[in-house]
Order: C-alpha cells, then structure tokens, then sequence
C-alpha cells in the first residue's frame, strides 16, 4: 500500500493551485432543487438532527399520554386498543425513529469534520437514506392518527402479531417501518464507515482518530451485522400474514420462538449502538471542559471494540421465561454480566480525566454528570436483569421499563442533550444561554428521576409492563401518580430546552470558530462551517490537533475546490493514496426514494407491490446512476495522473 | 447555605413520597410482591434481590463518591484554560494503577453476583417435586384454564382463574397456550415462565404459607393483557381434598323454579355454545368452564369481585368492563337474567 501513496503536496504539481473559497464548487445550487439534492453531510445531517428531534417530541407526547392514563387506577381516559397502539408506537418511535437515527444523524454532521474531510462519503446514499427514514416515519404517524397504528408492542411478537390475531394492517405497517428504517440505517452505517476508514486527514493514523468517531464506527459496523437479523424477521412476519407463509406458524411447523430469538439477535446490540453514540459524546465533552485528553484512549477505544463483539451474545436473556435451556441461560447470564466490564472501564477512565483535570462546568459538562449518575443505576439494574433467577420476577413488568429508561434515557438521551448545547454553536454560529440550559438540565433530571424511579419498586410488586390501566386494590397508584407527576416535569423541561434552542438560535451571542477551547478538528473552521469544511485540508501531527504544538501540521494544497476533490487516504496510517472527485448535487435520490416508499407502502397490501415497484425503483436509480460524459472526462482528468 | 438546604429538602421530600407510595404498596389488598415470599422458589430469588441490591448500591456509591472527588478537587478551567495535552506523553502510573484496581474490584463484584445468582438457580431447579400435584395450565385470550391432572381419568378435573393448591406440596404445571404467548406468574410464589403456543413448558412451585396470592399475565398478549389475572389460594392439604372433591361434583338439578329457568336460559342461549357445566348438556370449552362459578371469588378472570349484581352486568355487557374481550354482550329479558344470574348462583 505505501509504494501508491502520493506525498502530500506532490499532489500532481502545479496544475492548479488552492482555490479561494468564493470559487469553490462546493456550495451547490439553490432554489428547490438545491434543497432536495443536497448532498452536504451538514445540510443533511442538519435535517436528520431535526427530523429526529421531531419524532422524538411525537414520541415523548404519546408517552405523556401512557402517564396520563395510568395516573390513577381504573382510569377511562384511554381504552385499550388506543392505548396499546400508543404504547407500541411511542416504543416503535423511540428506538427506530429517534434513538438510532439521531446517533447515524450526529454522526453524518459531524465525523466527516472531525476526520478532517471536505464531504462524508457515498453523499447522494446518505442523502436517499434521509428520505427513507423520513417517509417511512411519516407513514408510522399517519397510520397512528388513522386509527390504524400498529398494536402488537415495538417486539411485535408472533403470533399476535401474525396473520391470524394481529387485526387488519396494523402490524403490516410495523414490519414495513422497519423495512424503512433499516434500508436507512445501513446506508447511513456504509457511509460513516467508509469516510472514517478512507477519507481521513493525512497524519491521522488509526490511533490519532477522535474518540468520538471510533464509537461511532463500531456503532455502525454493529448495525450492519445486527440489523439483516430484523430485515429478515420483519419480511417473514410480511410474508405469513400477506402470502400465507407459515414461517411462525406453529401448528404448520412453524415456530413462533424463531421469531424471538432473530428479533433480539437485532434489538439487544441496538440497545448497545443506541448508547455507544451517547458514549461517542460523553468522551467529546469530558475532553474539552476537564481541560486536558481522556485518560487511557487506548483502553477506551479496546472498550467501544469489546462492547460491540459482546453486545451480540447476550439477546437470550430476554428470553428467560421462555423454555430456553438451563445451561445455556447460565452462559447468557455470564455474557450480560461481563458487557458491564467495558462500560465499567469507559467510566473509571472519564472520572479519572476529571480528577486530573481542570474543570469548566457549563452545561455540556452537567448533562455528562447526569449521564453518570443514571447510567450507573441502570447499568447496575441491567447486572440485576441478567441474574436469571431475579430476571424471571421482574422480566416484562415495571421494574423492566425503569431499568431501559434508566439505560436508554441516561445512555443516549442525557449526553444528547449535551451534545446539542455543546455542538450548537458550531452548527449555528450561536451560543444557547448557559443559566437557562442549567435551569432546564436541573428540571430534566430530577424529573426524570421522579417518574421513574418509582417503577422498580412498581415493578417488584407485581405491576406487569404494557398493561392500560390498574384496579385500585393494587396499591400502585400513589407512586404511578408520582411517576406521572415526573413526566410533565420532564415535558416541563425539554419545552424549556427547546425554548432555549430556538432563542440562542434567533439572538444568541455569536460563537466563534471555537467556543469551547475543543480540541478535535471541527473547531478549526468557521461556525457554521463552509460548504468545503475546510478551506485548507488540514495535516494531522497529533491526538489532539488543535491542542498540540505540532497538532496540526501542514494543510494540503492542490484539492480543486471547483472540482470538488477530495483526498482518499489508507487506512490504518492515512497516508495521501489518491484525490476522488466528489459527485454533484442531484435530486434523483429524492425521487428514488419517493419510488421505494411507494413500493414498500404497496406491498403492505398486495404483493403485487413488490412485482410492479421493483421496475420503478430500477427506473430511478438507474436515472441516478446514468454518467455524464463531461463528469467522466473530468474524473479521467483529475484522477489519472497525466504521464 | 440555602442552595444546598434547599437541594436536601427537595431531596427529603422526594424520598418521603418514594416511601409512602411504597407503603401503600405493602398495605394493599393484593397480595402480588415479588419481596413477599410465600414459598421456598420466592424466597431464594428475594434473597439473590437482597445481595444483589447491596453489591449494586456499594457499586454506584462507591462510583459517585469517585465523582464527586474528582469535580470537587479538581481546579477549576474555563474555555480559555490551555489544555494540558502534555498528557498524552506522560505515563500516568497512579491513575493507571487507580483505574485497574477499580476494574479488578467491579470484576470481583460482578464474578460474586454471578455466582450468587448460579447458586439460586441450582436451589431453584433442585426442589424436591415428590408426590407433587400435576395442573395443566392452558392460556386464552384473556383468561386461564386449569386442568387438576390424575392418573384416574374420573379425577380430572377443570376450573379457571382460580386455583387452589395445598400448602406444602409442590405442583408441576405443564403450561401450554391456545392463542398467543402468555406468562404465568404469581409473584408472591415464584417468577415466570411463558405459555408459548406449539411449546410446552413445565414450571413448578410450592405454596408454604395459607393465603390467597395475586398472578397476573406478563407477556403481552392482546386488547385485555391487563385483566387477566388468577388467584393461588393456598389451603390446608385437607381443606384443599375437601376443595377438589367438591370441583370434582357436577352441577346439582336445580330445585326452584327459578334456577330451573335459569338453567334452561343458559343453554337455549348463546352462553352454551362456549362454556361448559358439567352435569348438563353445555359442554364447550371456548370459555371458563362455570360448573363451580359460584365458588370463585372474582369474575372474568380477575376483573369483578363475584357478586350478582356485578354478574348480572358482566352478562348483559362484558364490554363495558373488559373491552375486546370475546364475550359478547346478552340483551335478555329482565327475568331471563335475574333467572340466570340466580341459578349461576347456585353453582357452588
């Protein structure tokens, strides 16, 4: 491989020199059609934020309806079939539509900056991945407010959501969703992975790469193992109940365990590539407000790497209560058990940076010390799941929802939450107010804890998960009030979160390129930075580039900007191998994905969809495809070096 | 200082109101608490609760402390603060020395947890099941029905929704299900296990202490998942005889003439055609078997305490009170349903 690399600045001599910023080729046009074929990766990664955020909030409302309805006993604000559509769409939402999507989202915004890249790779893939994902949820809400949401829980369980009790279409646009959200997600995951491994800054070798791109790449190389396992589940459960198959069947052979054990084969790594993107920001924040690098990077980055391989083999113990061997649940307890080792050592090392830091506390950094503070309970509670013994009194009841929020909520959501206040002045320009973000982080997490808190003792006496309502003989119904009572802080506090967001966003101070004092790559251009990223390719001579002396260490010249090139590097050193140039803006992803939501939206009522839409989405994505003559000459001009 | 006054105030208070509500817990009429044990399995997993909850808080507490150290002496920095990249060449030793220690002892925390948790399974599955009652539980869509199993076919017999067990012997369900995955679990007694269709399970439990315990179903199964629920009542092995022999007795020939009628009401009607009373020509099993209604103490599994008048509206509309429930609501005459309701009275 090093007999191919280029040196930097040899880069085909003097044919062309560093254009000016106002000539380069990046920018994309306007109008219309400059907004459904952009293919910036923050222009989409704006939206995919955005968008996320959105289902998060339609998420969020459906579950301050669950905590309305279960505030007192016998309560008849809700009936059942209501309330179990709303329970498997808010869990629906949250884990496809939000929890995964907004790490992806983060990702596509920020780790192109980070590695010092001019674009994210394979840019019109990650612009069609957004279509998708947007279509796809759209449709979830509109079955939803139809009346037509699916009712079977977020697991869909066969068979009541087979052919034969899962009523009408309700679990079809379950299983379609997932179709959308998975064609998205895997895009997404290619693309990050290719960009981090291929298109990093020279100088960044492997062990230079920002803690916070490595969790985000082996999220993505967990996504694309872990998610075929649900795509192939989710078509089975479209084929019995559209073409009579009888994959789950169990009176024709079927079995409705198959479906169990390819279910959590997908959703307990998704657990882990929900939180890993949290721990991505958690190292980001530690870093810049403790003043100094994470201690141990070696040992966190061998952490990120060993939570991804033990994150698959651990899915039966949510099957326990099922006839699962004993010995083999014995193994699924060791593996659940030891996962906890990894994330212990993630922990000891940002506490120990904290120690020898020297610590700014702004918002950022309270939003990572709730992380601590709930993600320690829940991790401690999942170590309680994993013991089968306990698992088979608290499995499936309130105890459960306590220990997910706890995981998912303190894992993802808290250092999200951060996140945002810590990149916004990055991708705005402006700076969110410091006393209303610790007013709003205050109100956040005691209302969280107050809601649900209460549940792990709900759950140990006795109040089943997914119930619509309780007798008052139970005794639950003072702390389910409670728990209530802590949602509407909750809301209380993310409606002055957004408040806070639009108000920095409209009058906040201007920020600067970096607020902060970061230390990663990103704060080294403009906030909000240019088309181009970069306008001068930075060459890495360290961790930490703009900490270090020799951080950065040149810039590479000789990347056309009206060409928009890019610079492909190798792998492991990131060595200059060759320039690439990067394809323009189009709207055919936009229609293509226009052609795959009609066909997979077909298909959930006629496989007759599948024959007709096939033809379409071909059609389309070879309109995508089709070269251009002037784009290949040029491409043949630029990347074959003129002898 | 009032800031940090106010903070342990909140902080009081918050406690109190966890504490209340789980005294009302406690104090409800259930019995359905998984800390209560009223047998050796539950007891065994509330001891694994009790270990593992204070290995965990040690942890988290331990984790905490850790933290607040590490913000409270730390100097403070602010954005202009120069980094201190010299650290990335620096070996830290203490630190290092700090971190693995840590590492190691969690590594110990959580091998003893594991063990703890490996040595309540082995109690768990070496119960002794010697001369155990057989039951043959069957899930439906939103009820149970149990089957009393008995090499003398003439012993058999079924009932639903409430089950009596002797104190002291141990029980061997075979669980199975005629619909969708449910759970059984009682948590008073022991944890769960599912009924999966096309599966069967076994799961055993021993009652050793009398009373009547709270299971609900925990595996979500559909519009009424929240009203299913069996009650375990735990007898005296002769009480418990004296129960059996009694479920084994069909229905008696009403002797008034309004529980004769209501007797023909019942199976000249639709009810006939899912439920079944033994002693007459209503013999289907779609539904609660209700030769010994009368003897239960709720109805539709749980739902109503089983009193006439609630039966008499339960009859006229089970939707009102468990909708999506497969039991259609009857329109009857007035007497028709006061008939009824008297002769399902009788059904001791």
């Amino acid at each position: 491989m090093s007999d191919a690399t280029i040196p930097v600045g040899a880069l085909d001599g003097a044919r062309r020199s560093d254009d000016a910023a106002e000539d380069s080729g990046w920018a994309g046009p306007g109008g219309l059609v400059g907004w459904l074929g952009t293919i910036d990766h923050k222009r989409i990664g704006r939206r995919f934020i955005v968008t996320a955020f959105l289902f998060f909030a339609a998420g969020g409302f459906l579950a301050a309806l669950m905590r309305l309805q279960l505030a007192v006993p016998d309560s008849g604000f809700i009936g059942p079939d209501r309330y179990n559509q709303i329970f498997s769409t808010h869990g629906t939402i949250m884990m496809f539509l939000f929890a995964v999507p907004i790490g992806q989202a983060m990702a596509v915004y920020l780790v192109p900056l980070m590695v010092g890249a001019r674009a994210i790779a394979f840019p019109r893939m990650v612009a069609f991945a957004y279509w998708v994902y947007l279509f796809g949820g759209v449709m979830l809400l509109v079955a939803l407010v139809l009346n037509i949401g699916p009712d079977a829980g977020w697991f869909s369980y066969v068979p009541l959501a087979g052919p034969q009790f899962g009523i009408g279409k309700r679990s079809d646009f379950w299983a379609q969703l997932i179709t959308f959200t998975e064609v998205s997600g895997l895009m997404v995951a290619v693309s990050i992975i290719a960009t981090t491994l291929k298109m990093r800054a020279p100088g960044m070798s492997l062990d230079r790469v920002p803690l916070f791109v490595w969790a985000m790449v082996v999220t993505s190389t967990m996504i694309l193992f872990a998610m075929p396992a649900v795509m192939l589940a989710s078509t089975m459960l479209i084929t019995d109940r559209l073409v009579g198959t009888h994959v789950f069947n169990a009176a024709e052979g079927g079995d409705p365990l198959l479906w169990q054990h390819l279910f959590w084969f997908f959703a307990h790594p998704e657990v882990y590539f929900i939180f890993i993107p949290g721990l991505a920001i958690v190292s980001s924040i530690v870093a810049t407000f403790a003043r100094r690098p994470v201690f141990g990077y070696p040992a966190v980055v061998l952490s990120l790497i060993a939570t991804g391989f033990l994150a698959f083999g651990l899915w039966v113990h949510h099957m326990f209560a099922t006839n699962v061997p004993e010995l083999g649940k014995s193994f699924f307890t060791a593996a659940s058990m030891a996962i906890a080792i990894p994330t212990a050592i993630q922990l000891f090392c940002w506490i120990t940076t904290l120690w020898h830091g020297r610590i700014n506390l702004k918002t950022p950094l309270y939003y990572v010390l709730g992380f601590f503070f709930v993600l320690t309970l829940g991790g401690l509670t999942g170590i309680m799941l994993a013991a089968v013994p306990l698992d088979l009194q608290v499995h499936d009841t309130y105890f459960v929802v306590a220990h997910l929020h706890y995981v998912l909520i303190g894992g993802a959501v808290f250092p999200l939450l951060g996140g945002v206040v810590y990149w916004f002045p990055k991708i705005i320009g402006r700076t969110m107010d410091e006393r209303l973000g610790r007013l709003s982080f205050w109100l956040f997490f005691i209302g969280f804890n107050v809601t649900f808190f209460p549940m792990h003792i709900l759950g140990l006496a006795g109040m089943p998960r997914r119930v619509y309502t309780y007798a008052g003989e139970s005794g639950w119904g003072p702390l389910n009030m409670m728990s209530s009572i802590g949602a509407l802080m909750i809301a209380a506090s993310l409606l002055l979160y957004v408040f806070n967001v639009v108000r920095g966003a409209l009058q906040g101070p201007s920020a600067g390129v970096d607020p902060w004092g970061g230390g990663t790559l990103e704060w080294s251009t403009a906030s909000p930075p240019p088309a181009h990223n970069f306008d001068a390719m930075p060459v890495v001579g360290g961790r930490e580039p703009l900490w270090e002396s020799n951080g950065i260490a040149g810039s590479v010249v000789n990347l056309g900007m009206k060409d928009r090139e890019v610079l492909i590097t190798s792998v492991v050193e990131a060595k200059p191998h060759h320039r690439e140039l990067f394809p323009c803006a189009t709207t055919w992803p936009f229609f293509t994905a226009i052609g795959t939501t009609i066909l997979f939206i077909a298909s959930i009522f006629t496989p007759w969809a599948v024959v007709w839409g096939s033809p379409l989405v071909a059609l389309l994505a070879t309109c995508w495809w089709w070269p251009s003559l002037a784009e290949a000459r040029r491409h043949r001009e630029v990347e074959v070096p003129s002898q | 200082m009032t800031h940090r006054r106010s903070i342990r105030t909140l902080g009081a208070g918050l406690w109190s109101c966890v504490i209340y509500g789980a005294t009302q817990v406690r104090a409800a009429p259930f019995n359905q608490d998984a800390i209560a044990a009223a047998g050796p399995q539950a007891a065994h997993i509330a001891h694994l609760w009790n270990v593992m909850l204070a290995v965990c808080l040690a942890v988290f507490i331990g984790v905490m402390v850790a933290l607040a150290i590490a913000i409270i002496r730390a100097p403070q920095g602010n954005s202009a603060t120069p980094p201190d990249s010299d650290a990335l060449a620096r070996e830290e030793r203490p630190a290092s020395r700090a971190v693995v220690l840590a590492v190691l002892a969690s590594t110990a925390g959580l091998a003893l947890v594991f063990l703890a948790s490996v040595h309540a399974e082995r109690a768990l599955a070496g119960m002794d099941r010697t001369g155990a009652l057989h039951i043959t539980l069957t899930g439906h869509q939103y009820w149970w029905e149990a089957q009393y199993d008995d090499p003398a076919p003439a012993q058999v017999f079924s009932t639903a929704n409430e089950l009596h067990v002797p104190v002291g012997r141990p029980v061997i369900f075979t669980l199975l299900s005629d619909d969708v995955i449910h759970s059984f679990w009682v948590p008073n007694v022991h944890g769960k296990k599912d009924l999966i269709p096309g599966h069967s399970a076994t799961f055993d439990l021993r009652v050793d202490q009398p009373g009547t315990y709270r299971g609900q179903c925990a595996e979500f199964c559909g519009y009424q998942h929240a009203h299913m629920a069996l009650l375990v009542v735990a007898e005296a092995p002769d009480e418990f005889d004296r129960w059996a022999q009694r479920q084994r007795q069909p229905a008696a020939e009403p002797a008034a003439p309004d529980t004769k009628r209501g007797r023909d009401v019942f199976l000249a009607s639709t009810c006939a055609m899912c439920h079944a009373v033994s002693g007459t020509t209503a013999s289907a099993r779609k539904a609660p078997d209700l030769t010994h209604l009368a003897s239960r103490s709720t109805l539709a599994a749980g739902t109503l305490p089983n009193k006439p008048e609630n039966l008499a509206r339960w009859i006229e509309d089970p939707q009102r009170y468990k909708p999506g429930v497969n039991m259609p609501p009857h329109a009857l005459p007035p007497q028709d349903a006061q008939a009824l309701v008297a002769w399902l009275g009788t059904l001791q």
